[in-house]
């Protein structure tokens, strides 16, 4: 809001202009697909056009002939190499671990959806490839494909795995002990309110598609990958160990300006391992760009859960229990996280803002012949927070009340609180933000707007939600209990230069995000240096320290805190420098705006005296400590964070064709501390504007037989300026996290993850203006939808 | 192969191109201006605008050939050679208008032919020029403040400063 | 893209020579087959561009009032040139987005023929005449199905004649994602009678919607089209809207085109 924009020039809490921007503005910036290694050739891959068969014929001998091929590969190459890894094991209600498939680089004998990479033929040129592609000989023995998850999981149905014993990935209970106890509060209820929703399956579609290139030193031995990737240091890992078995210090991989990730450019990918194999194998660089329509069959997809929720009430609209029974498809294989995030990254957020005592969530994982599934921006959270608030609504028109004062008797109000799906939230104030959003959102005001509309012939409605989310991912020892096969703390290296200026290489990646402006604010801050003095090095695994990347709102929480580690133990040695130049006890030296002095006295050396010392020991306590100012910290969070807010929005309904158009929408979060309030407001609009094409616009369809009728920007329906309006958001209300350095949560997914339920509350509340007796709708609520819905 | 040669950004330049080569092909693989960014094959996400001859083009959807003898202007060209940038530029950096960066050469170079045509545009007219051109990071908020806020029009009322 | 040469005639009779060779094809704007040919599902041997020909460009006004556009026009050009018949301006600034409206013309469209494209309905409500380098092919006999039209191989559409009707409207409901035609009405008012022309909607491309053009023209006000439907038997029915919103959309933005229209 204007009160905290501006209010600082530099440092923590300052509206920092981003200075990433004037390379990006000027066409100078460096994503993947400008890197040119000489002599690189081009890889074009041939994907199966089929959801489900048998290879039983592939020859590739003709395309190798053609002209400028290099060498045609195929599942036979990867025979006796790793397979693409899955990060995380679930283990099912019975205490069994999940089904866990092979996930081969190329096709082994089956192709199992559209899209799976079966040959790669690499060539002089992409288009040189892609004609040779097409002199590949191919016989697939197509077989019945399995789409709907619920015909899958029926006895008999045709097995995505032929080893596997079905196509049930893992049967979740959560908290398993808790069923019984759920089941009795809601047989004493005195309302139960029950509803069955989709969470429609989503593309990510960063703007940059993915792109790979593979390299190879064969003097060194060394294989370089660079690639689109939110997290190279895991890449590297999963890559190095799992599939191609190249040891770190022989791998690295660059991720440089990133197009975008939002989840999808976590995941460890076919076409990185490919093209890493394909260097070293032909000791040429291999390069793969993307295009968009092979993005859609090959980038994983989000969402995509078929739910049914019931919340209990007492007789005085208390929320006693909830249940649900969700169904998350998997897709054909698992990728990189897809089993933790209708579990651990859904299940564990079922409370929502709510006391609800009881909770009993049950998700079936599923294999089906699409496109793997994994994290989206909010990555379970959504799914989560889209059934709670949908529910809850539904309730407030049975019961008659009001949903914003139904939700505001049911809010959490002490904390620390300790949810009954296993979580603590540490801080917060749902009073506060609900507060502030019937402020920001003028709801006093609606009626008179819906007046407005009502004259021009349109149905108005408001919807408000609520959302909760956990961020900051994750403590590692608890993530480990959770069948987590990584950590998740986060490191940095800060390096003070002689001259006293600094680069931080993090962990963390920015694609999007404006590390290279926060994070110098954070250090700027400590020290008391002007923030051009401090640079990030990002996204090139010989810089940076190990470290886990960016997704689910950790890389102020987890990696800034990790910086802020670093530069403490950085500010401890300098006291320690300054002591001796200045011959007094080091617990006397303060350091404020760049300066250390000797408390009580007008003694003092600047920050670049002692910066300077450190490299140049002549007057130095040689004996005490070594020379040099550079600090590694590794930071390991001891709980998520919690950010959460309100939202509403408004809606007008054409009731003649069903339109759905935004009126406004505004967003109340509690983020905690801020460091950059702009980017924190980018990220919240970002967020808001995926959130609502969820809800309006976006889904990813298969037909029966699995072809993917939503395979083009042509069908896939993005959102555009003139879809949304300007947002009203505000993150004033700030309870900060209790146990990070930077009091911080986090604000990357809560946009997309606060949205969807307040843009189809409001749809529902239009429709019912009018009469009619919609009570849900599914996503996306198309013009077709809604029309349809209002003949109902 | 074929030679096709053109201004860009006021420099002439030429080269062989096949008859499939993409305008955009030339620009970022034969001259190496790597500003211009290609996020589909459908020409809807508009990464790849330019301009030729002075008005906005999709450089994904336009044979180098077509382009012979044609001024283009990129990305590249667009800020003073002291590196300056233009008012479009200064507006976006100052209101926040890109995060990841990969839509933004399009964004600007579209933004400037907008405001060629209609130098004060209303939101209305700005989201609505914006058709042709996909961002996932903004949501747009910033984008459209940016290009009023280029225009010279006043965007401190605007919900969300 | 498969290799091809590449012509760029500066006449229409040096067109109509490469157009003669085996394979051959023109190519207008390209903003429709450019993506096509992406997608490998065209395979010319040459491809004619029509860009250099500067004798079908324009926008005019014939002797007989009517408005002639040349085949290379761009949408563009029509948006901003075609001031004598607002209605068409209007729908022509309305195709695609504003970097496609530079490249995309009006010939191309019209020999394309996509059924959700915007000009085949304007061309057919018009009752306007495609001329091309060999004749004059009445609207009415030109368009024949989707992506199926009256012209020959090799044909070029040199310009497009449109009769200027006292009152006209193009109507469009966006296909969410292409942001085509899911429904696009024209409905032009002559002194003999009304003609509408619905795209986007049927599987037999562009057509005349006769019910609602006899009524209009006994009645030219919205109310004259309630209680009327097109079947919905033959309309697209896809993941965008099935065949029921779509007969449905017809009613809706024909009744919003006659009272555009005025």
């Amino acid at each position: 809001m204007p009160k905290d924009i501006d209010a600082k020039e530099s440092g923590i809490g300052a509206a920092t202009k981003r200075r990433e921007d004037i390379r990006f503005l000027t066409g100078t910036g460096n994503y993947t697909d400008d890197i040119n290694v000489n002599g690189q050739a081009y890889v074009h891959f041939l994907r199966s056009d089929v959801a489900h068969g048998r290879i039983t014929s592939l020859d590739t001998s003709a395309a190798a002939a053609m002209p400028g091929v290099l060498r045609v590969f195929t599942g036979a190459d990867f025979e006796g190499i790793g397979g693409l890894p899955c990060g995380w094991q679930v283990t099912d209600r019975f205490g069994e671990v999940m089904q866990e498939p092979a996930h081969p680089v190329l096709a082994q004998g089956k192709v199992r959806h559209v899209g799976d990479p079966i040959a790669a033929v690499v060539a002089e040129s992409a288009e040189l490839a892609r004609d040779a592609a097409e002199a590949i000989e191919l016989e697939i023995d197509e077989l019945p494909a399995v789409i709907d998850m619920k015909a899958a999981l029926q006895d008999g149905a045709p097995k995505v795995h032929d080893d596997l014993t079905s196509n049930l990935c893992y049967d979740w209970g959560f908290v398993e002990e808790n069923k019984e106890a759920v089941a009795k509060a809601f047989d004493a209820a005195a309302h139960v309110t029950t509803l069955e929703l989709v969470n429609n399956r989503l593309v990510a579609n960063p703007m940059e598609p993915r792109v790979a290139v593979g390299d190879f030193n064969r003097a060194t031995g060394e294989s370089t990958l660079y690639t689109t990737s939110q997290n190279p240091h895991v890449i590297r890992l999963l890559m190095g160990a799992f599939v191609l078995g190249i040891p770190e210090h022989k791998l690295r991989v660059v991720a440089p300006d990133v197009g975008g990730g939002f989840g999808s450019k976590i995941f460890h990918y076919a076409e990185e391992a490919f093209c890493t194999f394909a260097a070293k194998a032909l000791n040429r660089a291999v390069k793969w760009t993307s295009s968009r329509s092979e993005a859609f069959m090959s980038d994983a997809h989000g969402r995509d859960h078929v739910t049914k929720i019931e919340l209990a009430l007492d007789a005085d609209n208390n929320f006693t229990a909830l249940r649900t029974e969700t169904y998350a498809n998997m897709g054909a294989y698992l990728s990189t996280f897809a089993p933790s995030v209708p579990t651990w990254l859904h299940g564990t957020l079922m409370a929502g803002n709510y006391k609800t005592p009881l909770i009993y969530v049950n998700v079936k994982a599923v294999f089906t012949n699409t496109v793997p599934v994994d994290a989206y921006r909010g990555a379970g959270r959504p799914e989560a927070t889209f059934q709670l608030e949908r529910v809850i609504d539904k309730a407030a028109r049975e019961l008659d009340v009001d949903p914003i004062a139904l939700r505001r008797q049911n809010f959490v109000t002490e904390f620390p609180y300790a949810t009954p799906v296993a979580v603590e939230y540490d801080t917060g104030d749902y009073v506060a933000t609900m507060d502030k959003l019937e402020e920001i959102a003028d709801v006093a005001g609606f009626a008179a707007r819906r007046a407005e509309s009502e004259k021009s012939g349109k149905l108005r409605g408001l919807g408000v939600n609520c959302y909760i989310e956990a961020c900051g991912i994750a403590p590692s020892n608890l993530v480990g209990q959770l069948g987590a096969r990584a950590g998740l703390y986060e490191s940095a290296t800060v390096r003070v230069n002689a001259t006293g200026g600094i680069v931080v290489m993090t962990g963390s990646h920015s694609h999007g995000q404006g590390h290279e402006t926060s994070f110098p604010q954070v250090i700027s801050e400590m020290i008391g240096i002007p923030e051009d003095m401090v640079e990030i090095e990002h996204g090139d695994t010989n810089n940076a320290p190990m470290g886990m990347g960016t997704y689910g709102s950790r890389s102020l929480a987890v990696g800034g805190s990790a910086m802020v580690r670093a530069t403490e133990k950085i500010i401890n040695k300098a006291k320690k420098i300054a002591a001796h130049l200045m011959e007094a006890a080091d617990a006397d030296i303060e350091l404020k705006d760049g300066k250390f002095s000797v408390a009580g006295t007008d003694k003092s050396v600047a920050w670049g005296d002692v910066t300077l010392a450190a490299y140049v020991p002549h007057n130095y306590p040689l004996e005490e400590i070594e020379p040099g100012l550079e600090e590694t910290a590794f930071y390991d969070p001891a709980n998520f964070t919690y950010p959460a807010g309100a939202y509403a929005c408004e809606v007008e309904v054409d009731p003649d064709t069903g339109k759905v158009t935004i009126e406004r929408f505004a967003a109340a979060d509690d983020f905690g501390n801020v460091v950059n309030p702009m980017i924190v407001d980018g990220q919240v609009h970002g967020g808001l504007g995926q959130g609502i094409g969820q809800a309006l616009l976006e889904g990813c369809v298969y037909d029966e037989d699995g072809q993917l009728l939503s395979a083009s920007f042509m069908d896939y329906a993005m959102p555009r300026a003139d879809d949304v309006p300007f947002y009203q958001v505000d993150h004033s209300c700030q309870t900060p996290c209790t146990h990070n350095p930077l009091g911080v949560k986090g604000c990357g997914e809560a946009g997309a993850i606060g949205s969807p339920p307040a843009v189809v509350n409001a749809v529902v509340d239009a429709l019912r203006s009018a009469g009619k007796n919609v009570t849900h709708i599914d996503m996306p609520l198309t013009p077709a939808r809604v029309w349809a819905a209002m003949q109902g | 192969m074929t030679k096709v040669s053109m201004t860009v950004n006021g420099r002439p330049m030429s080269g062989e191109v096949e008859g499939r080569t993409l305008l955009v092909s030339f620009l970022r693989d034969q001259q190496g201006l790597t500003g211009t960014h290609v996020g589909c094959d459908t020409s809807q996400c508009g990464a790849c605008v330019v301009h030729v001859d002075g008005k906005a083009v999709k450089s994904c959807t336009m044979l180098a050939l077509e382009a012979e003898g044609a001024e283009v202007a990129t990305i590249e060209g667009q800020a003073a050679p002291d590196g300056t940038l233009n008012a479009i530029q200064a507006a976006f950096q100052e209101h926040h208008g890109l995060q990841c960066g990969f839509c933004t050469p399009g964004m600007v170079m579209s933004a400037a032919a907008l405001l060629k045509e209609n130098p004060k545009p209303s939101e209305g007219e700005i989201r609505h020029y914006l058709e042709g051109n996909l961002c996932r990071c903004t949501g747009y908020h910033n984008i459209v403040k940016a290009i009023m806020a280029a225009s010279g029009q006043d965007v401190t009322s605007i919900a969300a400063e | 893209m498969y290799e091809f040469e590449f012509a760029r005639p500066e006449t229409v009779a040096d067109a109509l020579q490469a157009l003669g060779e085996e394979d051959a094809q023109a190519l207008g704007g390209g903003q429709t087959l450019i993506p096509t040919l992406k997608q490998r599902l065209a395979m010319p041997t040459t491809l004619v561009s029509l860009g250099g020909i500067a004798e079908i460009k324009g926008v005019c006004q014939t002797d007989d009032g009517k408005l002639a556009i040349g085949g290379g026009t761009t949408h563009a050009d029509v948006a901003a040139g075609a001031s004598a018949y607002p209605a068409l301006a209007a729908l022509a600034g309305q195709i695609g987005d504003p970097a496609v409206r530079n490249r995309g013309t009006i010939g191309g469209s019209l020999a394309n023929n996509d059924p959700a494209a915007c000009y085949p309905a304007a061309a057919l409500a018009s009752g306007a005449t495609i001329v091309t380098n060999a004749r004059e092919i009445a609207a009415d006999d030109y368009f024949q199905g989707m992506f199926t039209t009256a012209l020959e191989e090799g044909e070029i559409i040199t310009e497009v004649r449109f009769p200027v009707p006292e009152a006209a409207n193009y109507q469009k409901f966006l296909q969410p994602a292409s942001r085509f035609a899911m429904v696009g009405v024209f409905v032009a008012k002559f002194a003999d009678g009304v003609r509408v022309a619905v795209t986007g909607a049927s599987e037999e491309g562009v057509f005349r919607w006769t019910e609602a053009e006899a009524a209009l023209s006994a009645n030219f006000s919205a109310d004259a089209i309630t209680g009327l439907s097109v079947a919905e038997d033959g309309m697209i029915g896809d993941i965008h809207g099935t065949k029921a919103y779509r007969a449905h959309l017809v009613g809706v933005m024909t009744k919003r085109a006659v009272t555009a229209a005025g």
